[in-house]
C-alpha cells in the first residue's frame, strides 16, 4: 500500500496521520493523512511551504502538540511501540532521552534568566546519570561541538550575550546533550552561515553514522537537503505530496509544486535576475480548495484538479500524489 | 575612512573607525571570591563601511562576528564604544535629542523574526500606521486609512488585510506587513538583519523581488545582513566580509563573489551548500574557532589561515585597495603569495542550473 515509504526495521513508523484544531466553526484539519517511516541511521528532510504542516508533524511525533490542536487520526509507532496513545507523563522521560527536539523559534527554548550552563548541566542531570562536574565538562564539551568559541568561558554567559546563531547552536547541544535515537530538528540552521551549518549537519550525520541516531530534518533550505538528507518528504498545504530519494527529488522533482519549490532558489552566480516565484499563497485552511490543494496555483492545472483529490502514487523510487502521475500507474 | 564602495556616488550613510566592546565580567563579589577577570568582547573592533545612495550594502560572515551588532549600532539600538555614525552629512552619534527624531524616522529596521517583531494584539493597520502617527506624517482619520491602504498595495497585500490580526497570516506575508511598517515613516534608509532566513524559498524570492522593486521605486539604501550568500549575491551592489568584529574584504559584490582574493572569503565561498552534489561531506572551515574575548595576535585569521606566517603572526593587516576594485586586508595578498583563484567558484557555466529545469518543469 505504501511501496516506498516503508522501510525493513523502522525506528519510527507514522501512518495516516492527521492533525486538527477544534475552532468555533469545527475542526480544521491542518495535516491530512500523513504516511512515513524512518530507518535507524537515516535522514529525512522535510520541506514545504510556510504553514504546511512541517512543524506540527514534528510537535505531533514529540507528543507536544497543544489544546485545540491534536491527533486527529492514525498512528505513530516508536521502536515497535505505538506513542501517539501515551500519557503526558509517559512522554516526559522518552522525549529528552530518546526523542531530542530542536524547535524553530530558538529563543522560547531557553531560559533568559539562568546561564547556559546551568541550563546545560540541569538537563543533562535529568536525562543521564552524571555528577554536577561530569555534566558540566559534558556541557562544554557540547558547546564546543556546535562551534561556540571559548566554550569554557561562554557556558557561564546569559543567552542576550550570545548573537543570533550561537544561541541556536546552545538549543541544538540542549537536544542533543542525552544521545537521543531520533532527532527532530525543525529549521535548525536558519539562522546559521554556512561554515556552522556545516558544522551543525556534521554533528548530525556523525551521530546518525554513530549512534544509528534517526533524523527528521526540516528546513526550507533546499542545499542543506540535497547534501544532508537520504530521502526527502515535500508537504504542502497538509498533505505530503512527494517523497523520495534525495537525488531524485531535488534533480527529478516530479510534483509541480516540488518543481516550482526548486526554481525559487537563488544561487550564488545567479546574478540579479529575478527569482522565479510560485505566484499566489497556499490556501488557509479554513478555506481549502477542492480536488488538488495545489491547483489554484498550479501551472498544469486540469479541470480534474478541481475535483478529484489525489493519491499518492508510485514513481520510480518514490511517490507523488497529483493527477498527472495516476493515469500513468 | 573607506572610499571602495563610494566611487561614483556620494555616500548616504557611513560608519568610521566603529567598535563596540561589551564588559561580559562577572560580578564584582564572584570576580573577587572566584578570582575571576575581567572580560571584554570586541563585537565590532574598527569597522569603516560607506553605503551610497540607492545602492545595496550587504554584510556577511560567520555567526558571532558581529553583524547584527552593526545593525544595531546603525539603528541607535547600541550606543558605540568608539566611532561615528554619519548619516546624510550628520554624526547620528553625536546628536540633540530633538534633532534625532527625524533620522529615527529616516532609517528604519526589518526584523529577522516576523512573528516576534509585530505586536500580536494590535489590527494589522495599526501596526502599520503607528509610525504614521508617532512622526505626524497623517493629518486625519482619512488620509491614514489611505496611506495604509496604498501601503498594503505596495506590498502586495489587500487593503481589506488591514483589519486581520497578524496571526491570521502565514511567515511571508507576516514578513511583508513588517517591511509595510518599515517603510511607512517614508525611510529613505532601510537595514535588514536576516529579512528572509525564517521564510521558506518560494516566500523568499517573493520578498527579496519586493524589496528590489521597492528600491527602485522609492530609492531606498539597504544595509543588508544575512547569512546566504546566494541571497547576498543576488541582492547586494557591495560585500563586506566580516572577520571577528573587523571587515576582511569589502568591494562590488561581483568582485567579492567572482573574484575573492582574502583566505577566508575563498573559504567562505568554498563552503556554500552545493546543489549539484548530494549527500557530500563539506568541509566546515578548518581550524580553531575564533574567540572575540580574546582574539589571536596579528592578524585575527591566522589560527585558521593556510598562508599564515611570522609576519601574520605578529602584525595585525589593514585594508589595502587591490588591483580589482576590492579592498582586502591580509599580507598574503599584499606580497602578492596568495595563489591564484584555483577554479571560479561560482562561474556563470555552473550556476544556474536550479532556475533551468524550474522553468521547463513550467512553475
Ligand atoms: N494554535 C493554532 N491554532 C490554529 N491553527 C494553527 C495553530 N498552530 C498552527 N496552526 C496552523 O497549522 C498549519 C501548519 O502549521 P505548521 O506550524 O506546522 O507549519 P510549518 O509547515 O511548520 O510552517 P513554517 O515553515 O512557517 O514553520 C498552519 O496553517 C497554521 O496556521
Ligand atoms: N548584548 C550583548 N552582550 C554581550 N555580548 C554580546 C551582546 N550582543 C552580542 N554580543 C556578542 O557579540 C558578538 C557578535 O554578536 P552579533 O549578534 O553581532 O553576531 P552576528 O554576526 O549577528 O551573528 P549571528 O549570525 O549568529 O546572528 C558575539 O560574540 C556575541 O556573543
Ligand atoms: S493534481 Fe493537478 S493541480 Fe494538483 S499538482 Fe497535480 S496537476 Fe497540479
Ligand atoms: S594576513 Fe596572513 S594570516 Fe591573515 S589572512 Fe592574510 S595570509 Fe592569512
Ligand atoms: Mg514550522
Ligand atoms: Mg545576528
Amino acid at each position: 500500500m505504501h511501496p516506498m515509504t516503508q522501510t525493513p526495521d523502522p525506528l519510527l513508523q507514522v501512518r495516516d496521520l492527521s492533525i486538527a484544531f477544534d475552532t468555533r466553526h469545527g475542526p480544521l484539519r491542518a495535516v491530512d493523512n500523513i504516511t512515513f517511516d524512518l530507518a535507524p541511521g537515516e535522514i529525512l528532510g522535510m520541506v514545504g511551504e510556510s504553514g504546511a504542516g512541517k512543524s506540527l508533524t514534528g510537535t505531533a511525533i514529540t507528543g507536544l502538540l497543544e489544546r485545540p490542536g491534536h491527533i486527529s487520526g492514525g498512528e505513530i509507532h516508536f521502536e515497535g511501540r505505538r506513542i501517539d496513545t501515551l500519557s503526558k507523563d509517559a512522554m516526559r522521560p522518552l522525549r529528552g532521552r530518546k526523542i531530542g527536539a530542536i524547535f524553530q523559534d530558538p529563543l522560547t527554548s531557553l531560559n533568559p534568566l539562568l546561564t547556559v550552563g546551568k541550563q546545560l548541566v540541569e538537563t543533562i542531570q535529568t536525562h543521564m546519570d552524571l555528577t554536577k562536574e561530569a555534566a558540566r565538562a559534558r556541557a562544554i564539551d557540547l558547546l564546543a561541538e556546535v562551534g561556540i568559541p571559548a566554550p569554557e568561558q561562554r557556558v557561564d554567559h546569559y543567552p542576550h550575550q550570545f548573537s543570533g546563531g550561537m544561541r541556536q547552536r546552545v538549543v541544538i547541544a540542549l537536544a542533543l546533550c542525552a544521545d537521543p535515537k531520533l532527532v527532530i530538528a525543525d529549521e535548525p540552521t536558519t539562522a546559521l552561515d554556512v561554515s556552522i551549518q556545516a558544522q551543525i549537519l556534521a554533528l548530525l550525520k556523525k551521530m546518525c553514522r554513530e549512534h544509528g541516531a534517526a533524523v527528521i530534518l526540516v528546513t526550507h533550505d533546499m542545499g542543506v537537503i540535497a547534501e544532508t538528507a537520504d530521502r526527502v518528504a515535500v508537504m504542502y498545504s497538509g498533505r505530503l505530496v512527494e517523497i523520495g530519494p534525495v537525488e531524485q527529488v531535488v534533480k527529478h522533482p516530479r510534483h509541480p509544486y516540488t518543481r516550482g519549490l526548486m526554481g525559487s532558489i537563488p544561487v550564488v552566480g545567479g546574478g540579479l535576475r529575478r527569482l522565479t516565484q510560485i505566484d499566489g499563497a497556499m490556501p488557509r485552511l479554513t478555506d481549502l480548495p477542492s480536488g488538488c490543494a495545489f491547483h489554484p496555483r498550479c501551472p498544469k492545472a486540469t479541470e480534474a484538479c478541481t475535483q478529484v483529490k489525489p493519491t499518492a502514487v508510485k514513481v520510480d523510487d518514490g511517490q507523488v500524489a497529483c493527477l498527472l502521475y495516476e493515469g500513468a500507474q | 575612512m573607506q572610499t571602495v564602495t563610494t566611487q561614483g556616488a556620494e555616500p548616504l550613510l557611513s560608519i568610521t573607525g566603529m567598535k563596540k566592546h561589551f564588559d561580559l565580567s562577572p560580578p564584582l563579589l564572584n570576580r573577587l571570591i572566584e578570582r575571576k577577570p575581567v572580560q571584554h568582547l570586541r563585537a565590532v573592533d574598527g569597522l569603516d563601511i560607506a553605503v551610497p545612495k540607492g545602492k545595496t550594502f550587504s554584510l556577511v560572515g560567520e555567526s558571532g562576528c558581529g553583524k547584527s551588532t552593526v545593525a544595531k549600532l546603525v539603528v541607535g539600538l547600541y550606543g558605540p564604544t568608539e566611532g561615528k555614525v554619519i548619516f546624510d552629512g550628520a554624526d547620528l552619534t553625536d546628536l540633540e535629542a530633538s534633532q534625532r527624531a527625524d533620522y529615527r524616522r529616516r532609517i528604519q529596521m526589518i526584523f529577522q523574526d516576523p512573528y516576534a517583531s509585530l505586536n500580536p494584539r494590535w489590527r494589522v493597520r495599526d501596526i502599520i500606521a503607528e509610525p504614521l502617527r508617532s512622526f505626524g506624517l497623517v493629518s486625519s482619520r482619512q488620509e491614514e486609512r489611505d496611506e495604509v491602504g496604498r501601503l498594503l498595495e505596495l506590498v502586495g497585500l489587500n487593503p481589506r488585510d488591514g483589519e486581520k490580526f497578524p496571526h491570521e497570516f502565514s511567515g511571508g506575508q507576516r514578513q511583508r506587513i513588517s517591511i509595510a511598517r518599515a517603510i511607512s515613516s517614508r525611510p529613505d534608509f532601510l537595514v535588514c538583519d536576516e529579512p528572509t532566513s525564517a521564510l521558506d524559498v518560494s516566500v523568499q524570492a517573493q520578498i527579496l523581488n519586493l524589496m528590489r522593486d521597492l528600491q527602485e521605486e522609492l530609492g531606498l539604501t539597504y544595509l543588508f545582513i544575512s547569512h546566504d550568500l546566494a541571497v547576498v549575491d543576488f541582492m547586494s551592489d557591495y560585500v563586506g566580509v566580516m572577520y571577528l568584529g573587523r571587515l576582511v574584504e569589502v568591494g562590488p559584490a561581483k568582485e567579492v563573489f567572482h573574484n575573492p582574493t582574502h583566505p577566508y572569503t575563498r573559504l567562505l565561498m568554498d563552503t556554500i551548500p552545493d546543489m549539484e552534489m548530494t549527500r557530500r561531506d563539506r568541509t566546515p572551515v578548518a581550524g580553531e574557532v575564533p574567540n572575540p574575548i580574546n582574539p589571536p595576535p596579528g592578524c585575527t585569521f591566522h589560527p585558521r589561515c593556510p598562508l599564515a606566517n611570522a609576519r601574520c603572526k605578529a602584525e595585525a593587516p589593514r585594508l589595502r585597495q587591490m588591483p580589482g576594485d576590492a579592498r582586502v586586508s591580509c599580507h598574503a595578498a599584499e606580497e602578492g603569495r596568495n595563489p591564484p583563484l584555483a577554479r571560479k567558484p561560482t562561474g556563470p557555466e555552473n550556476a544556474p542550473v536550479m532556475q533551468l529545469r524550474a522553468s521547463a518543469g513550467g512553475a
